[in-house]
C-alpha cells in the first residue's frame, strides 16, 4: 500500500503527548516525519507519511485527542500581485513560513516551512495565498 | 532662532523645483543628524503614508440615464445592495456591504469573500460590473426595473467619499480567552497567541500632527493612487494625547478624517477590496498626507519616531466587546514592529495588519508628486478639532 501524505496540527495541550509514538504501537502502522515544527507558543505541525493496515482507526485515534487532520495533495503558494506585504498572516502561519523580514517590515514566504495547513489561505484579508491542486 | 515658513512660500519653492521634501522616515534620520532646528529650517515638506483596511469608505455613484427614465430606488452592483435613497439615479456603495445571500457567520467564520470594497476595486481596476436596480415607476420615472453592466468610464460620477478613515492610531488586539477570536483585527489566538495592530507608527499621517496644526477641511492628499481631499473631521473624531500612569506623553489617538477624491483617477493597487474571516468585507485604502514644515514645533511632532508613539493593548476577547475601559498597557510602535512584546508578563508574538511597505510607498510617491511640482499644498479652510477641544465619544443606551 502506498503511503498516504497527511498534515497534523496540535495545540499545546498536545504537543506533550507521544501521540506518534502511539500511531506505530497501537495501530501498527510505519510513520515517516516529512516535517516537523513546533513554533514558540508550543503549537506543532507535523507532516507524516502514514502507510499501515489501520491508517483509518490511525486517523480516528488522532482526531480523538483533538488533533486536526488533513490530507497532503496540495500546495499553497502567493500571489505577488495581490500581496499587500500587510503581515497580518504571520502571526497565524504556526511554522514561519510566512514571516517578516526587518528592518524593512517586507514579507516573505518560504515554501520550503509551508506544511499547507491552509490557516493563511482563509486569514488572509486580500486573498493572496491560494490553494494549488 | 527657528524658521517661519509660510504655505505659500513653500508652494513657490515647489513651484520652481527648490522644495525640499523628506518622507517621515527620512526627517526622523535627519533630526537625528542635524538637530531639530537645522532640520526644521531645511525642509520643506514631511510625507507621510499608510495603507490598511478603513472600514467606513465608499464611493457616490450616478449611472447616467435609461430610456424610458427611471428613479432607481433599490440598486445592487454584482448582487451587493448600494444605497439608493438618494437621487433618481444616485448611489451610495459601502465597503461593509455584502450581498444578500452571503451566508455571514451561519458558517462560522464567515468568509465574506466579496462585498462593496470589492465592488469598488472592481470598478477602479476597469472589470465590468453587473447593476441591477429595481423602482416603483412615477409619471416622470416610468421604467421599474433594469439590469445592465457598467464600467467605471461609462458612468457620469464616481467619487470616493470616506466619512472615517486614516485612524490616527489603533489598539493593539488581544484575545485572553480560551478559544481563537475572529475580529476586525483579524484572528486572534487564544491566550494571548498573538497580538495585531494596524498603524504604520511613524509613518501614520495623523500620529505626525497630533495637534491638527497643519490637516484640516481641504488639505489636498494622496489618497487611493489619485488626489483627494480632507472634507471634515471624521466621524468618532476624539483627538486627545495618551498619558501612562505616571502621566508620560506617549503619543496622539483617537483622531480621524472624513475624505473624497475621484474614483476615477483611482488605482486597484491603493484600493482593495479586503475580507476578515468571520468578521465581513471592507476596502484597504492607501492615504498619505503632506505636512508642510511650517514652524519647529511641526518639525518636532512629524519627526516622533517609533519608539516614541505608543499603542493601547486591548483585549478583544473580554473588555473590548463589552465596552468596558482600560487596558492591559502602552507598547510602543518600535516594540511593536520588533515582532514581540510583553503582555501579562508573556511573551507576545506580533504581526501588523497595515502594511509598512505600502505606506513607505505611498510616504515616496508623495514626495516624488511634490518634487516634480504637480502637487501642491494647499492651506486648510478651516482647522479640525484637536486635543484640546477635549472630544470625547458619546454611550448609545439601548
Ligand atoms: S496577509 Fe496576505 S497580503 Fe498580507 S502579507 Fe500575508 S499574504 Fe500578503
Ligand atoms: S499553509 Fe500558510 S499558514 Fe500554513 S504553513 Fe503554509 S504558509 Fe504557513
Amino acid at each position: 500500500m502506498a503511503p498516504k501524505k497527511i498534515v497534523l496540527r496540535f495545540g499545546a495541550d498536545i504537543s506533550g503527548n507521544p501521540v506518534i509514538y502511539r500511531l506505530v504501537k497501537d495501530y501498527d502502522l510505519m510513520v515517516n516525519i516529512v516535517k516537523a515544527n513546533v513554533n514558540p507558543q508550543k503549537e506543532g505541525t507535523l507532516v507524516l507519511e502514514l502507510t499501515g493496515e489501520k491508517y483509518d482507526q490511525g486517523l480516528e485515534f488522532l482526531r480523538r485527542q483533538g488533533v486536526s487532520v488533513q490530507a497532503l495533495t496540495r500546495e499553497v503558494v502567493r500571489n505577488g500581485d495581490r500581496c499587500t506585504m500587510c503581515g497580518a498572516c504571520t502571526a497565524i502561519c504556526p511554522t514561519g513560513a510566512l514571516f517578516i523580514e526587518r528592518p524593512g517590515m517586507e514579507v516573505r514566504f518560504d515554501g520550503d516551512n509551508c506544511v499547507v495547513c491552509q490557516l493563511c489561505v482563509k486569514a488572509c484579508p486580500v486573498r493572496a495565498m491560494e490553494v494549488r491542486l | 532662532m527657528s524658521a517661519e515658513k509660510t504655505y505659500a512660500e513653500i508652494n513657490e519653492r515647489i513651484k520652481a523645483g527648490k522644495a525640499v521634501v523628506l518622507t517621515a522616515e527620512e526627517l526622523i534620520d535627519l533630526v537625528n543628524e542635524k538637530g531639530l532646528t537645522e532640520a526644521s529650517r531645511q525642509v520643506d515638506v514631511v510625507t507621510t503614508g499608510t495603507f490598511a483596511p478603513m472600514c467606513s469608505s465608499g464611493a457616490f455613484l450616478n449611472f447616467g440615464h435609461s430610456a424610458p427614465r427611471m428613479r432607481m430606488s433599490r440598486v445592487w452592483l454584482n448582487n451587493v445592495p448600494a444605497y439608493a435613497g438618494i437621487a433618481a439615479v444616485d448611489a451610495y456603495i459601502g465597503a461593509t456591504e455584502v450581498p444578500e445571500d452571503d451566508p455571514l457567520n451561519n458558517n462560522y467564520p464567515g468568509e465574506f469573500r466579496y462585498g462593496g470594497g470589492h465592488v469598488i476595486e472592481d470598478l477602479v481596476a476597469g472589470r465590468p460590473v453587473r447593476l441591477k436596480a429595481l423602482s416603483y415607476g412615477t409619471d416622470c420615472y416610468p421604467r421599474r426595473e433594469i439590469e445592465t453592466t457598467i464600467t467605471l468610464n461609462d458612468i457620469n460620477d464616481a467619487f470616493l467619499f470616506n466619512p472615517r478613515n486614516a485612524y490616527q492610531n489603533y489598539n493593539c488586539a488581544v484575545n485572553t480567552t480560551d478559544r481563537t477570536i475572529y475580529t476586525y483585527m483579524g484572528t486572534l489566538k487564544p491566550r494571548l497567541g498573538n497580538a495585531h495592530y494596524s498603524t504604520s507608527g511613524q509613518l501614520s499621517p495623523l500620529l505626525k500632527d497630533p495637534h491638527f496644526k497643519t490637516t484640516g477641511i481641504g488639505t489636498r492628499i494622496f489618497l487611493g493612487g489619485g488626489v483627494g481631499y480632507v472634507a471634515w473631521h471624521g466621524t468618532q473624531h476624539f483627538p486627545a494625547i495618551q498619558t501612562d500612569a505616571q502621566g508620560r506623553e506617549l503619543g496622539a489617538n483617537g483622531g480621524t478624517l472624513a475624505v473624497i477624491g475621484d474614483l476615477k483617477q483611482m488605482s486597484p493597487r491603493w484600493l482593495m477590496g479586503t475580507s476578515y474571516l468571520g468578521y465581513g468585507a471592507t476596502l484597504s485604502v492607501g492615504i498619505g498626507i503632506p505636512i508642510p514644515v511650517l514652524n519647529e514645533e511641526i518639525a518636532r511632532y512629524a519627526a516622533a519616531s517609533d519608539a516614541e508613539l505608543y499603542a493601547p493593548v486591548v483585549d478583544y476577547g473580554t473588555t473590548y466587546p463589552e465596552r468596558q475601559p482600560g487596558n492591559l498597557g502602552f507598547v510602543s510602535y518600535a516594540q511593536l514592529k520588533s515582532g514581540k512584546i510583553t503582555v501579562n508578563g508573556r511573551e507576545v508574538p506580533t504581526a501588523p495588519l497595515s502594511s509598512y511597505p505600502r505606506a513607505r510607498e505611498i510616504a515616496a510617491t508623495l514626495k516624488q508628486w511634490i518634487g516634480t511640482g504637480k502637487f501642491l499644498l494647499t492651506e486648510p479652510v478651516q482647522l479640525l478639532p484637536s486635543p484640546a477641544d477635549g472630544l470625547s465619544g458619546k454611550p448609545l443606551n439601548g
